[in-house]
């Protein structure tokens, strides 16, 4: 068998299913966890009365803390194969992903181990979120004047 | 040519180890994990020794061939240092057993050695640390993804007269097809075991129907698929197929292509294969995808291996 028809022939057999019943997992989680988010920072503002951005922080705690917890426990892995992307998108599956690179390489030292492997994935989503940053206040700044 | 005919080798007693994930009856089994250490490489080390002390304490061994998956065989290297036995360590990813056992049937005929172990072990964290993501990090399982079993197997290879004979061998080439996914690992090795197949039956001169069972290592249910889609082609058809990785793990929430591993072939064989007495012939072909990380992220192209032994019980 010739290689290009042996490529086809294994393209046409790995088909992800569930693609959209997927899509619409992480997108009715992910909508949950942001509406609960926009609930508590609303309590928060109305009952204790916090600034907005103080209660914004508080609940970005309240997500952080909750998910390094599940990871440390084990659970945040299977609640990710269940509930999808949902979970990883919002600011959960960063804390997820730092939580879970630190469990990992915990015995490797400090230096060696946590110090350089930390960020081992979240580490773009810091890079490229940076650049986002700066590049669109760059843009609103030539646009607005 | 890469086939050999043996005059004198035999598969002999064979310990083996799994966790409760593996649907084998295995010799022992571990309840968790980290089998009661700290780390996991500790952990498959405990697995190799113990499966080694077992042959230990049977016979006497004059060389050890060892092999795992992870990063410069490691666990081997180490749970062999404990040991004073020479040692041989090789890597050929999930092909390794087959790699061994050829290795030490060639070996045996050098009157120096009479028995030789081969001793191959996988850990699923382990390999889940060294080719995919952080353990405790969740990714969404892909329909192509395989679940690397955990175990370990030490076996012997002698000149002593068994019931399972170790007829004759072939060594298998470095095939590329082209696959980049390296999360489909049943298509990076599907043509390596075709070729393989093909090349034993025509340097020994057999046509397929000379074997009851052709038995390959880790294919999963795709590569499965698409080996005896391979073979179609060449106007091959098998009596009867079995994928060792396919039938060892069957957990949905696992995976839906089966279990991977160096210790899937080995674990089916001596557990189930060998111990039902249904095959006479047996063919086993060990698939080995030959990558790692860097290749991956580099976007190249992976190639396999496959070797294959011809086993003939009695």
């Amino acid at each position: 068998m010739k290689k290009e028809e042996y490529l086809k022939l294994v393209k046409g057999k790995d088909k992800e299913k569930n693609i959209l019943k997927n899509a619409l997992i992480s997108f009715l989680i992910g909508g949950l966890l942001g509406s609960i988010f926009h609930l508590l920072t609303y309590i928060l503002v109305n009952t204790c009365n916090m600034s907005s951005s103080f209660a914004c922080g508080i609940v970005l705690f309240i997500y952080i803390t909750l998910a390094i917890i599940l990871t440390g426990m084990g659970i945040f892995d299977k609640l990710i194969s269940k509930y999808k992307f949902g979970l990883i998108i919002p600011i959960t599956g960063f804390a997820h992903s730092v939580a879970s690179c630190l469990l990992e390489y915990k015995r490797d030292g400090f230096i060696t181990g946590i110090g350089a492997n930390m960020f081992k994935l979240a580490g773009s989503v810091i890079l490229y979120g940076s650049v986002a940053g700066v590049s669109f206040a760059i843009l609103r700044v030539i646009i607005n004047g | 040519m890469a086939s050999m005919r043996f005059k004198s080798a035999f598969l002999g007693l064979s310990k083996t180890i799994s966790s409760n994930n593996e649907r084998v009856n295995t010799t022992h089994k571990i309840n968790d994990y980290f089998n009661g250490e700290k780390t996991i490489e500790l952990a498959e080390e405990k697995m190799q020794t113990k499966v080694l002390n077992d042959i230990k304490q049977n016979e006497k061994i004059d060389l050890v061939i060892g092999a795992d998956l992870s990063n410069q065989i490691g666990i081997t290297n180490k749970a062999m240092s404990r040991e004073s036995i020479p040692y041989l360590g090789v890597y050929s990813a999930c092909s390794s057993y087959i790699e061994e056992m050829i290795l030490a049937a060639n070996i045996l005929n050098n009157r120096y050695f009479k028995n030789i172990v081969c001793l191959v072990s996988s850990h699923n964290l382990d390999s889940e640390r060294t080719y995919r993501y952080p353990i405790e990090y969740g990714s969404i399982l892909r329909s192509s993804q395989t679940f690397t079993a955990t175990g370990a197997v030490a076996s012997i290879i002698t000149k002593k007269q068994t019931g399972v004979k170790i007829e004759s061998a072939t060594i298998g080439k470095v095939i590329d097809y082209g696959v980049k996914d390296a999360n489909n690992m049943g298509a990076v090795m599907a043509p390596g075991a075709a070729e393989t197949l093909i090349d034993h039956l025509k340097d020994l001169k057999r046509d397929i129907s000379y074997y009851d069972l052709v038995l390959t290592g880790d294919l999963g249910k795709m590569g499965s698929e698409l080996f005896l889609a391979i073979l179609k082609k060449n106007d091959i058809t098998i009596k009867k197929h079995i994928d060792a990785g396919d039938i060892l793990i069957n957990d949905v929430n696992l995976t839906k292509q089966g279990a991977s591993g160096p210790i899937c072939l080995p674990l089916v064989l001596i557990e189930k294969v060998i111990k039902e007495k249904k095959y006479k012939r047996i063919l086993a072909i060990g698939t080995g995808a030959l990558f790692n990380t860097t290749m991956s992220n580099q976007k190249r192209t992976l190639p396999c291996i496959s070797h294959a032994i011809s086993l003939e019980v009695e």
